[in-house]
C-alpha cells in the first residue's frame, strides 16, 4: 500500500508538498517522531502513522534518517526570494545570499 | 576569517555579559552578517569529566550564546561546529551542520580521548544536516537530538526525553518579527528614496512609506490573522485594507479624473508590493515548504507584475495629465 500526498490525481489538486510515505517498508525505528519539526508522522501499533502530511515544509530530516527508506521527499528551501534569485541568475541551485540565513 | 578547531578543550560557562550582548543586537540588526562567530572547538562549562554529556551547536555566536546560556551551574562540554557563523537550522538544511562537519570536528578535537563514553547531543533541527546512522559508523558516537530549542535543555536533561511541545517549531510574535529589523536595513536605501519622495510629494511618499513599513513589521505581527493560506494573499489584503483610508481621505476632498486615475494607480501599485513582500517572508516562516512557495511564485508573480505594471502607466498618464493640463 503507498499513501502519495499532494501528487495524487485529481490534477486540479495542487500539490501541498512531495512527502510519500511506504508504510509497508517502515521498521518503527521512530527517529521520524523525533527529527520532524512539525510533528507530520505519529506514533503507531507496528509502524508510524502519517498524523499531519499538509503540514509537512521538506526539510528532509526525516528520509535522510530513515534507514529502511519508508520516507520520500524533495528537500529544499522554501524561501521565494532565494528561489526568484536562482531563477534571475538561471541557476538551479537555490541559496541564500549574503544578506540572508544567519 | 576562516579559523580552525582549537586543538585544546577551551573553556566558556553560561554567562552572557554585555560585550556578547552587543554582539546579539548587531546580529540582529543585521550588521556584519558575517562576523557573528565563535572559534569551532571543544568547550568545557563548568568543570566537566569523562562522564560528562557532550552537547553539539554551530559556531554562530547567537547558537552559541544560547545554548551556553542555559548550562549554567551544568558540568558538560560544548562541541561547536565550524558552521561558518551560521545558525543550525539553516546550516543543516545547506549542509555545513552535516555528518560530514560533525564527523570532522569529532576527530580534530579528539573527542574520544575526552570523554569515555560515546553519545553526542544534537540540535532537533540539525537533523536534515545529519544522518544518525552515519554519525555513528564514522566516529563511533550515538546521536541523540535534544529539543528544538535550547530553552528546554535544561528540562531535557533533568527529564531524560523531549516532550511533543519540546520536539514542535513555533511561531510566534517574537519570533515573526525577529527578522524585521534585519529586512529593514536589506531595504534602507529603498526607504531612503521613498523619505526623498515624502519631502517632494508629501501624500503619495508617506503612503508609499507607510505601506512598505507595514509591509516589514505590521504583516508578520498581524500574519496568523490575515485571510488565506498563500502568503502573497496575505500581503495583498494588508496592501488593499492599509490603502483604503488614504483613497477615502482623497475621494473625499477631490472627486476627478485625476483622482480617480490616483487610486487606480495607487491600488495597483502597492497592493502587489505588499504581496510581493509577503512572498518574500515565506524564507523567515518556520513552516514554508519549497513546493508551496514554488506554486505561491508561479500563481502570483504574473498577475503581481501585471498589476503593477499598469499602475505605473497609469500613474504616469495621470502625472502628464496634470502638468499637461489634459483633464
Amino acid at each position: 500500500m503507498e499513501l502519495t500526498i499532494g501528487l495524487e490525481p485529481p490534477s486540479a489538486v495542487k500539490p501541498i508538498n512531495t512527502l510519500v510515505f511506504h508504510p509497508g517498508k517502515c521498521v518503527n525505528c521512530g527517529l521520524c517522531l523525533q527529527v520532524c519539526p512539525h510533528r507530520v508522522f505519529a506514533p503507531g501499533e507496528r509502524r508510524v502513522r502519517l498524523a499531519k502530511a499538509e503540514s509537512c515544509m521538506e526539510c528532509g530530516a526525516c528520509q535522510r534518517n530513515c534507514a529502511s527508506g519508508a520516507i520520500e521527499v524533495e528537500s529544499g528551501v522554501g524561501c521565494a526570494a532565494a528561489m526568484i534569485m536562482a531563477a534571475l541568475k538561471g541557476s538551479d541551485e537555490v541559496n541564500c545570499g549574503e544578506d540572508c540565513c544567519r | 576569517m576562516e579559523e580552525s578547531y582549537s586543538e585544546e578543550v577551551l573553556r566558556t560557562d553560561g554567562k552572557v555579559g554585555s560585550k556578547e550582548r552587543r554582539d546579539h543586537i548587531k546580529a540582529r540588526l543585521g550588521f556584519d552578517r558575517l562576523g557573528h562567530r565563535v572559534r569551532p572547538g571543544l568547550y568545557a562549562i563548568g568543570s566537566p569529566g569523562r562522564g560528562s554529556m557532550v552537547l553539539v551547536t554551530a559556531n554562530y555566536s547567537l547558537s552559541f550564546d544560547a545554548v551556553r546560556s542555559c548550562m549554567q551551574g551544568r558540568n558538560a562540554y560544548l562541541l561547536v561546529l565550524d558552521t561558518k557563523g551560521i545558525n543550525v537550522w539553516c546550516a543543516a538544511g545547506k549542509g555545513t551542520f552535516g555528518t560530514a562537519e560533525v564527523l570532522k570536528a569529532v576527530e580534530a578535537t579528539g573527542l574520544k580521548d575526552v570523554v569515555d563514553h560515546r553519545v553526542l547531543i544534537l540540535p532537533q533541527l540539525s537533523a536534515p544536516g545529519v544522518t544518525v546512522r552515519e554519525v555513528k559508523d564514522g566516529c563511533g558516537f550515538k546521536v541523540e537530538f535534544g529539543p528544538v530549542r535550547s530553552e528546554d535543555l535544561p528540562a531535557y536533561l533533568d527529564g531524560g526525553a523531549c516532550t511533543e511541545a519540546m520536539r514542535t517549531v513555533r511561531f510566534n510574535l517574537r519570533d515573526r518579527l525577529v527578522l524585521a529589523p534585519v529586512e529593514l536595513r536589506n531595504y534602507r536605501w529603498g526607504l531612503l528614496l521613498l523619505l526623498l519622495a515624502a519631502w517632494l510629494v508629501p501624500f503619495y511618499g508617506l503612503m508609499a512609506m507607510v505601506l512598505t513599513l507595514s509591509g516589514l513589521f505590521l504583516f508578520p505581527a498581524l500574519l496568523p490573522y490575515l485571510p488565506h493560506q498563500d502568503l502573497s494573499f496575505r500581503g495583498m489584503f494588508l496592501g488593499a485594507l492599509l490603502v483604503t483610508p488614504f483613497v477615502l481621505y482623497q475621494l473625499s476632498s477631490v472627486l476627478g479624473t485625476l483622482t480617480l486615475l490616483a487610486v487606480a494607480a495607487e491600488y495597483l501599485l502597492l497592493v502587489p508590493w505588499l504581496g510581493y513582500l509577503g512572498l518574500n517572508f515565506t524564507g523567515s516562516t518556520t513552516f514554508a515548504s519549497r513546493t508551496g512557495v514554488k506554486r505561491e511564485i508561479f500563481t502570483y508573480i504574473l498577475p503581481m507584475a501585471l498589476m503593477a505594471v499598469s499602475g505605473a502607466a497609469i500613474a504616469v498618464i495621470g502625472a502628464l495629465g496634470y502638468w499637461g493640463g489634459w483633464f
